[in-house]
């Protein structure tokens, strides 16, 4: 699956980053990194991410 | 005979997510939301910052309830549980019975209890209507006060200031933001002197006057802070007004178990800022949390449980998280503050505003307070995981090369 993050709505609240940190990260610079193609191991994981984001940034698309 | 439904009182965060939550789980039976307001599920911090200022609309705020497979019944309101006969009373004296009930009825904001509560100008800031009442009122070029200088009246006080509205702010502890501690609540009060607002503090409220409208607070102290719009904002209590005489017992909110079970009926579940439930972190003390994080967790893990024979039920334990917007700074929490017995400064950018502070209760660090610094709240954040002591925290911190500013041991208290 692929993992979509609209950077224009991204605040770096880091909350994506506590529940799926394989895939998110915040750097020293507070702002977001992240894997875009990611496993369906992860999936549980990132749809959780995805609930999380004050923002609803953070998309998934199969 | 079609099955009795799932009811979600509730249609707000909460309630949305656990409805989500069941339907992911495969839940295919019928789910009720009833909502007393006329909107679908929308997300509330942009109430008081940017919907408040104009930079996002309703539109925005929109959680995506509609695509979601459930009836929704907004508008309604209910006014009693019968929790023998498993059946919910609508205001209008309809009853739906119910298999499984959520409480997600969320909480409201306390009104002003004295003289001069019925004027116009006197506001609340609760729902998406409020805000955008408030807004309209902004848009007058009013002056604006705020009772109360917690997370609404603070945060309402800097969207006005973006405003370039006149703004005072009374509260009658010592500080604002008291539940972060006396390190960030002397930070938030200077940063808000910085951007202009009247800060008036240590003082309560005696009288709201006007004739017919509010034109002005008279305060303990005897002095008058004249105003066109009057923010209450003293906090919120429970919406448990649909339980009483339930039999489920209440307080504070509905009481649950750690499975956001109620108590006393473990067909009846509660989500959000309703729910009470005994925390690890506060050595099992039943807690009830008014954030946006709880109601998506807890909505979450209620909506899994309310699937769930109660042996099988998961206990709702992540770490409370909690954050605050003001003049373009993020205050972040993670963990507890309150019931902690004193707080540290452990990070602080020399002439700056980020820092961080560390709480203790009963020797362990129970929460992280941030300020603009999110990457650092996330190594703190596995500290209070851990149930490190402040000892270890500080320790591990030496080796940080990431720490804002000078050491902790040159800054600490």
């Amino acid at each position: 699956m692929k993992v979509l993050v609209d950077m224009n709505l991204c605040q770096s609240h880091g909350e994506c980053a506590v529940v799926a940190p394989e895939v998110f990260e915040l750097g020293d610079d507070d702002v977001l990194r992240w894997e875009e193609d990611v496993g369906e191991e992860l999936r549980e994981k990132v749809e959780e991410a995805v609930e999380r984001c004050p923002m609803m940034a953070i998309r998934i698309e199969d | 005979m079609t099955p009795r439904p799932i009811v979600i009182v509730g249609a707000s965060l909460a309630g949305m997510r656990a409805a989500k939550a069941m339907r992911a789980a495969g839940e295919e039976g019928p789910i009720v939301v009833v909502g007393d307001e006329a909107h679908l599920p929308y997300t509330r911090p942009p109430l008081s910052k940017g919907l408040l200022e104009g930079s996002e609309t309703p539109e925005s705020t929109d959680l995506g309830g509609a695509d979601l497979d459930v009836e929704w019944r907004l508008g309604e309101r209910v006014d009693q549980v019968d929790s023998i006969g498993h059946e919910v009373v609508l205001a209008d004296g309809e009853r739906v019975p119910y298999r499984r009930l959520l409480v997600a009825t969320g909480s409201r904001p306390r009104h002003w209890p004295g003289p001069g509560a019925d004027l116009e100008g006197l506001v609340t800031l609760r729902t998406l209507d409020d805000a955008l009442a408030l807004r309209e009122r902004f848009d007058q070029g009013p002056r604006v006060a705020a009772i109360g200088a917690g997370f609404i009246g603070c945060e309402v006080a800097a969207t006005a200031r973006a405003l370039g509205l006149d703004v005072t702010v009374i509260d009658i502890a010592d500080r604002p933001m008291t539940a972060f501690g006396p390190d960030i609540g002397a930070w938030v009060a200077s940063l808000h002197r910085s951007h202009g607002v009247d800060l008036r503090l240590g003082t309560g409220v005696s009288a709201v006057e006007g004739d017919g409208r509010v034109e002005a607070i008279v305060l303990d102290d005897g002095s008058r802070v004249e105003t066109d719009v009057a923010v209450v904002a003293l906090g919120a209590v429970p919406e448990t007004g649909l339980l009483e005489g339930s039999g489920l017992a209440l307080g504070p909110g509905l009481r649950c178990d750690a499975t956001l079970t109620s108590v006393s009926d473990p067909d009846v579940l509660a989500a959000g800022d309703v729910a009470s439930w005994p925390h690890p972190l506060a050595d099992g003390d039943q807690l009830r949390v008014e954030h946006w994080a709880n109601a998506v967790e807890g909505g979450r893990v209620a909506g899994r449980n309310m699937l769930l024979e109660p042996e099988k039920r998961r206990p709702h334990d992540a770490l409370p998280s909690m954050w605050s917007d003001q003049y373009g700074l993020r205050i972040q929490v993670a963990g507890l503050p309150s019931g902690s017995d004193s707080s540290h400064v452990l990070e602080v950018e020399p002439d700056g505003d980020r820092r961080v502070v560390a709480c203790s209760r009963s020797g362990r660090v129970s929460a992280a307070i941030a300020v603009a610094a999110p990457r650092r709240l996330g190594w703190y954040r596995q500290h209070v995981e851990r149930g490190s002591s402040l000892h270890e925290v500080r320790a591990a911190l030496e080796e940080q090369d990431e720490a804002i500013g000078p050491p902790a041991q040159a800054v600490s208290a």
